[in-house]
């Protein structure tokens, strides 16, 4: 016997849908972390058991149907399986779907690493009549099998046991695939080559063998890299005689050998007893994905995930706003006031609240989309709305965060990690802004209500949901043309059987996200309500205009003057800020599109808080003289200020509308897609995009003759 | 000459056996790494609502594919 290792680093691997996370939740609870692969947006889960005394470090690698670095994900895993100090990789592989999962274990054996196989969902398996001869299949591949059921915990602890044993002694030697004839002879000969050179480094030489001839970029790289010519050379050579000879790809051919070798093994092993093909899943499939039914099925669960995450969690925001509120006035209270008191109140804790009371919506949106996604629904939506989608270049499964952002744009851009494909992500992301949000619409009502008749304001509002919709297509097919170039992602999807969610996972899901918004986010947020708070109070103003600086006397000082004196001080307060200053700039730069007058621009800057604070800035600066800021007397304000016209509201709207999301987007963004590259380009695409729509509405609708 | 037919135009409910992949680059090697492999089994199991993408049954497992992608997959038709 070998040293015993107290410590065991454990990779489970697997394709999608094989029960991975299911296995993992089962030996570690709640003792994992959710964090990023370096450099790219793929997740890694990480976690901890105890057995038998002994600490087993577990790792979840993203769930991939082979590793030959087709996604970004399938590239995490390869790397981590090759470059990491690993003991043991457990694969778990759906005991329903031998063959195809069985593809991915061959892959796994050419790596020559430790491997345990856990065949998972053995009771289905029982069930649906399939009886699976695991002791032949052992002796096949030369691997050890586990059968498991995740969900019930069975066959964990085995499994277990298996694993201290390959970690103290070493792994059986597993089966060589032949790939045929011709095949092997070209490994061998690329293998020589490379033995020669000696090379490899911590590579087996028949995987690097392999690899070259498939023609595997990274590992062409690294033997690049090596200075091993001969070997890149040999590895050419073989590529064409292969391909004169069979008239194929070599990558081809090794695939297809590697399924005739799971094929055969299969045929051996197992056997059906009953013909089980109409599942549950058929039955259920019959009308969830129906010709007919499906697309308004489809429609019905986006509606109800959006009400649940915004109906259902409108109590618990007011709950979250007002204990922030509360903590706001204790403050204010406790501390003189002042500036300390100021930037606390005003800057860090409005601002962290603010972003704070859309934590519900976050959780629910989360139960609802793992729901989703765990019972296998989500790729039946993806599979219904595919159509569309595509047209503008984007995947079926874009469709869930865009529908969310007709909510809140900060959960729709988190909702597009369930898209694999990177470019797919990016694009979605970056289009989501264009999807009205709720905070948008107070200043609809507002506008629309000021300056249309209430029998169009309907339309009004309306027209502005839909002119969202429609630029958000149109940047989609911009983006994917000039930015995330790149062939469409296919659409090869698996639609897995559904399944009941278990409660653990679903539980541990929200946990996850939960957390990481209120850290991720919160701490950006954070740093930028403070720049915002310093951009409306700087240069600080000691001194009001004489008629206020007289008002504020005859009233014995701010805290006691009356409203419109107060608010007339905070205008004047503002208009001279560097908010202030900005505002003025902002509206210099809008005057072509209709919209120049520095109380606009103020708002607008403002609105870059939280779009609905537009209203808010708004009834500050228009309110001076009037009683209060309602936005009843707000209307009347805007109707009698002679700057605005239906015209210049509608443009205003448009602007709104389309302008730069508010910071809490653009920090998600910065999150979602780890990089500042991508939340400049969005307030770039976004604020060009409102600049040029709403100067098309203020110059379209003047050559019309209307004002 | 055994009569083939690209998967795109196969009815839903028809059961074909692949005889070729044609499509290309990356699309091709994924096809097959999930297992739409020469030789394999497939039935067509349904059409999306909106006429695109279709799904397969094959390897025992449910699989869509775009029609574009269905285009370059040479199938022979089989009886039931």
């Amino acid at each position: 016997m070998k040293d015993r290792k107290k410590n065991i680093t454990l990779a489970l691997a697997g394709n999608p849908n094989a029960g991975k996370t299911t296995i993992f939740n089962a030996l570690t609870g709640a003792r994992q972390h959710v964090g990023n692969y370096p450099g790219v947006t793929v997740e890694r889960k990480e976690g901890d058991a105890e057995y038998q005394g002994r600490s087993i470090h577990v790792i979840d690698l993203p769930g991939t149907y082979s590793l030959s670095a087709y996604s970004p994900d399938e590239l995490v895993a390869r790397r981590a399986l090759l470059d990491e100090d690993l003991d043991v990789v457990v694969q778990v592989v759906d005991a329903g779907n031998l063959e195809r999962n069985l593809y991915l274990s061959v892959q796994l054996m050419a790596m020559k690493i430790p491997l345990i196989l856990a065949f998972n969902m053995m009771d289905e398996v029982k069930k649906r009549g399939i009886k699976i001869d695991v002791g032949h299949l052992e002796t096949l591949l030369g691997l050890p099998i586990v059968p498991t059921v995740g969900y019930r915990e069975e066959g964990v602890d085995r499994l277990l046991d298996k694993v201290m044993e390959i970690a103290d002694e070493g792994a059986p030697p597993s089966a060589d695939v032949r790939f045929g004839a011709e095949l092997d002879r070209s490994v061998e000969s690329i293998q020589r080559e490379i033995e020669k050179g000696g090379k490899q480094g911590k590579y087996d030489p028949r995987w690097l063998a392999i690899k070259l001839l498939e023609g595997d970029g990274e590992m062409v790289d690294f033997m690049g890299d090596a200075g091993e010519v001969a070997v890149l050379e040999k590895a050419h050579a073989e590529q064409e005689r292969v391909r004169m000879l069979i008239g194929d790809d070599p990558e081809i051919l090794l695939a297809d050998a590697r399924y005739g070798f799971v094929h055969g093994a299969v045929s051996e092993a197992v056997s059906l007893t009953v013909e089980g093909r109409r599942t549950l899943t058929d039955k259920v499939d019959t009308v969830l994905a129906n010709r007919v039914l499906g697309l308004p099925i489809f429609l019905f669960f986006m509606w109800l995930t959006f009400e649940a995450t915004f109906t259902l969690g409108a109590p618990l925001m007011d709950l979250i706003d007002s204990a922030f509120s509360a903590l706001g006035g204790t403050v204010a209270a406790a501390l003189p006031g002042g500036m300390l008191s100021s930037l606390l109140v005003d800057g860090a804790i409005a601002g962290v609240g603010g972003v704070m009371v859309f934590l519900p919506n976050i959780v629910i949106l989360f139960l609802m989309v793992s729901i989703m996604e765990d019972s296998g629904y989500m790729a039946r939506a993806a599979f219904i709305v595919d159509r569309v989608m595509h047209l503008v270049g984007l995947h079926g499964k874009s469709f869930i965060p865009m529908f969310l952002g007709f909510g809140c744009n900060v959960p729709a851009i988190m909702g597009a990690r369930i898209l694999e494909n990177e470019r797919d992500r990016i694009t979605t992301v970056l289009v989501c802004p264009f999807i009205s949000c709720s905070a948008r619409l107070p200043v609809y009502v507002l506008l629309a209500g000021a300056f249309f008749p209430p029998a169009r304001a309907g339309n009004v509002v309306f027209s502005l949901y839909i002119l969202g919709v429609v630029v958000a297509m149109v940047m989609a097919k911009l983006l994917r043309t000039y930015v995330v170039k790149g062939p469409p992602t296919p659409f090869v999807m698996e639609l897995p059987p559904y399944r009941v969610p278990t409660l653990k996972s679903v539980a541990l899901h929200m946990w996850e996200r939960a957390w990481m918004y209120t850290k991720k986010a919160g701490t950006i947020i954070l740093a930028m309500s403070l720049v915002v708070w310093f951009l409306s109070n700087f240069p600080r103003q000691t001194r009001y205009s004489p008629e206020i600086e007289k008002a504020l006397a005859e009233a014995g000082g701010l805290e006691s003057a009356p409203e419109e004196v107060k608010l007339a001080a905070q205008r004047e307060k503002m208009e001279n800020s560097y908010a202030g200053t900005i505002g003025r700039g902002i509206a210099a730069v809008l005057e072509p599109a209709g919209l120049g007058d520095w109380k606009v621009g103020v708002s607008l800057f403002a609105g870059f808080a939280a779009k609905e604070i537009v209203v808010s800035t708004m009834s500050t600066l228009y309110s001076l003289g009037e009683s209060g800021g309602e936005k009843g007397d707000l209307r009347a304000v805007l109707r009698a200020d002679p700057f605005f016209s239906p015209l210049r509201a509608y443009a205003m709207m448009v602007f709104v509308l389309l302008y730069a999301p508010c910071m809490a987007t653009v920090a998600v963004t910065y999150r979602e897609l780890g990089s500042w590259k991508w939340a400049a380009l969005m307030l770039v695409s976004t604020t060009t995009a409102a600049y040029l729509a709403s100067a098309a509405v203020w110059w379209g609708g003047k050559l019309l003759g209307l004002s | 000459m055994e009569t083939t037919m690209p998967l795109s135009e196969m009815p839903v409910g028809g059961a074909a056996e692949i005889k070729k992949i044609g499509a290309i680059g990356e699309i091709k090697k994924r096809l097959i790494e999930m297992g739409v492999v020469p030789g394999a089994r497939l039935e067509v199991e349904r059409v999306a609502p909106l006429g695109d993408p279709i799904e397969i049954y094959i390897m025992g497992y449910h699989l869509s594919v775009r029609r574009s992608e269905a285009d370059g997959i040479e199938v022979k038709p089989l009886e039931k």
